[in-house]
Formats: structure tokens, sequence, C-alpha cells
């Protein structure tokens, strides 16, 4: 190679690496506002890293799986209120686990489930017995990247009804 | 080691070379497109939970890699020139650029449209979408700045800058279901390990992706070539090519 080229190839090469750095920093320092959601022992126990916790009355956003059996729909209006637990493989739901209620009134997504991840755009409220609930405006449902038939998804034993609630479920009241 | 490459830096024999390519690459095109697409959304099973609204995958998945895909050639286009001066790589920079940012749009409309009906929403700014809308306006400031000078080496020097500091992006749009919380899935097939779908699901998606692949070479092979016309329309080569072509039209 000439010297030239040689000399061209350093420098674009060194001002490439430099702005590799810096955007890697710049993404490190971000990170945590680059999340979409807090997970809900991220609201209870802060962010691993930082220890950040979201502060009662600010607009987040929460994203967990929907505890099965939590889900209660009032059979008047749309209100339904349900369960988030953090997602984590394999995927099991412990009543110890740090858990944050969601309190929502309208129109459940398709592929809103039990067990199934959600992401819930809302305020973080602390009830008076102070528990900290998420007053949701917005209901998201998150899929995961495994696509399979019914057939296999029925050999395998999931459960991917639509929701249905059951007469208990229908007759408690909020 | 490079040596049979040196005859393609000539303008002439690297037109004459995409022009013979044009023929192969379009029957295949055809050929993968039209089994991908019919197995696909014909014969492939319906997702369990999606059921058939997962069908936009097959053409969702293709336009987001390949719009990341032409990137990385582009960038690599945009980096010979810059280092060895090759003015045929600007040209090529200069014919990709418009259809990566058409991939880039597809993956977005296809991603909006499935988002809707899955997730609830068209868009939210997570890293994954947000970073794939950075990458589309980084192609419209390439294609923007390729047009935008009379001097076609400024124009290739400044959009290759532009592309070269651009290609930070691509590790971060891949990357990103991973480094942060998103609502978008991880990947299905680009990781490491086995794909997340079956067996009957994959294959069509390899034949529409092939399929993707050649139909991108080729729209770029075709506009390689009028790249190159255009910037060397004052040589001799392209005034025999131009005359001959007129004088076989006029018979």
């Amino acid at each position: 190679m000439n010297p030239r080229r040689k000399k061209r190839l350093t420098i674009v090469a060194s001002i490439l690496i430099g702005i590799g750095v810096v955007a890697g920093l710049v993404l490190y320092a971000l990170s945590q506002n680059i999340d979409l959601f807090y997970t809900p022992s991220e609201i209870t126990a802060g962010k691993k890293d930082s220890g950040i916790k979201p502060s009662v009355g600010q607009r987040i956003r929460i994203g967990g799986l929907v505890v099965p059996d939590s889900v209660k729909r009032d059979p008047d209006n749309l209100k339904v209120t349900f369960d988030l637990a953090d997602m984590k493989m394999p995927i099991v739901f412990d009543k110890n686990d740090p858990m944050i209620a969601v309190y929502y009134e309208g129109i459940l997504p398709d592929l809103f489930r039990e067990g199934q991840g959600i992401v819930a755009n809302g305020t973080l409220t602390r009830d008076s017995s102070g528990r900290l609930y998420v007053e949701a405006s917005e209901v998201l449902a998150k899929h995961d990247e495994n696509y399979m038939p019914a057939e296999l998804a029925d050999a395998q034993g999931k459960d991917y009804k639509k929701l249905e609630y059951t007469e208990k479920q229908l007759k408690s009241k909020n | 080691m490079w040596k049979w490459l040196h005859p393609y830096a000539n303008p002439e024999v690297s037109y004459h070379f995409a022009g013979r390519m044009l023929p192969w690459l379009s029957a295949l095109a055809a050929l993968f497109l039209s089994i991908g697409i019919v197995w696909a959304l014909a014969f492939a099973p319906a997702d369990y939970q999606q059921g058939d609204s997962f069908r936009i995958f097959y053409l969702h998945v293709p336009a987001a890699s390949l719009s990341m895909g032409i990137y990385l050639g582009m960038a690599i286009a945009a980096f010979t020139s810059m280092v060895w001066q090759f003015k045929l790589a600007d040209a090529s920079a200069a014919a990709m650029a418009p259809v990566g940012a058409v991939f880039t749009a597809i993956a977005l409309f296809t991603g909006a449209a499935w988002g809707k009906p899955m997730w609830g929403t068209w868009w939210i700014w997570d890293a994954r979408l947000t970073s794939e809308l950075i990458l589309l306006f980084l192609y419209l400031g390439v294609i923007a700045l390729h047009s935008a000078f009379e001097d076609k080496n400024l124009a290739g020097k400044a959009a290759g800058i532009l592309t070269l500091v651009g290609v930070i992006n691509l590790p971060i749009i891949k990357y990103s279901v991973e480094w942060w919380n998103t609502l978008h899935q991880g990947s299905t097939i680009s990781k490491l390990g086995k794909p997340s779908m079956t067996a009957d699901m994959l294959w069509p998606f390899l034949f529409c992706f092939i399929g993707f692949i050649l139909l991108v070479t080729l729209v770029i092979c075709i506009r390689f070539r009028s790249e190159v016309l255009s910037r060397n329309s004052i040589r001799p080569w392209v005034r025999t090519l131009v005359s001959t072509q007129l004088a076989a039209t006029e018979k």
C-alpha cells in the first residue's frame, strides 16, 4: 500500500474508532433513559446498577408479565385491574415476587392474556394502604420472538386461549 | 491477491459486468420470490397466538435486515472510496442509498401495520423503532448530499463521511432489543443458535429472504449502470455506446 493510502486509512480508521467510543460512552450514560419501561422489581427496589426509583406521581411505563388469576374485570364498565410480575426464565410466578397492580379503563389489546408480557403507560400512585399501583392510560401487548403453528403449541401444552373471565372475576368488584 | 479485481476499476468493464448479471439476477429473484411469497402467504402455518397476522413477518424481517445490509454495503463503498479514492465506489454508494431508504421505509411501514393489531399501537419510541427511524433519516441525508453537489467527487466525499459516521447506528439497531427494555421482541432468525420458529415456517422465510436479496442486488445493478453512464457521459466509450443504441432504435 502506498504511503498516502496508508495515511488515509489510519485517519479514517481512527476517526471511526473515535466516534464509536464516543457513541458507546453516550449510550452507556443514557442507558437508563433508553429503557422503554420499568419492571415491577425496578419500581420497588430501583434499577440494578444505579438504584434509580420512579417517584409517586411520576408518569412511567411499566413492563412485565400479567400474573395468572390476577385479572379482575368490572362487569358494568371497562375498568380492569391486574398484577404485573418480572419476566424471568423459566417463566414461573411466585407469590413473593415483587408485583405491581395496574388499573386501567379501556379496551385491552387482542394479545392480552394471563402470563403474557405487556407494557402499560400511566402514573405511579400510592393507595391508602401504602401499596404502589399504576393508573394506566394505555396498555400495549408485547409478544416474544417464538412463532409456531397451533398444533405444536398444543403439543407443548401452551395455554394461548384468549382472555376469558371466570364467574368469580366477573362478580368481584374492584 | 487482489489482482483479479483490478480490471473492474475501469467503469466500462464494470458497466458491462453489471449488465451481464441482470438476466440472471432477474430470473433468480422472480423464481425465489414467487416460491417464497406464495409459500409464506398461502401454505405456511399460521402462528398459534397471532394467527395470519404473523405472515407480515415474511416481508417485515427481510426488509429490515436488508435496510441494514444495504447500509453496510454503502459504508464499505464509502470507506474504499475514501481510502483508495476509487471513483466507482462513490457511484455504487449513490446507487445503493435510495434502495436502502425504500427498504427502511418498508420495514417501518410493515412494522407499524403489524404493531397496531398485535401490540395495540402503530408507533412507540422504543430503542429498536427509534434507531430504525434514524437509519431512514441517515439514508435521506446521504441521498440529499449525493445530489446537493454539482461535483460528484465532492458529493461522494460528503455523503461518504455521513455514511461512515452513521455506521455506529447499525450495531445499535441490531442489539437494541438486547441492551434495553423494548416493546419490540428479540431476534427470531439472526442470532446464535436455533431460529425461534419451526422448520415449516422457516423455509418460506429463507426463500423470501434470498429472493429479496436478489431483487435488491438487481435494482442496485440497474442503478449502478445508470450512475456510471451519467458520471462518464463525456467519455468516448459512453458516446459510442449511446450512438450505437440510438442507431439500433432508429432502425
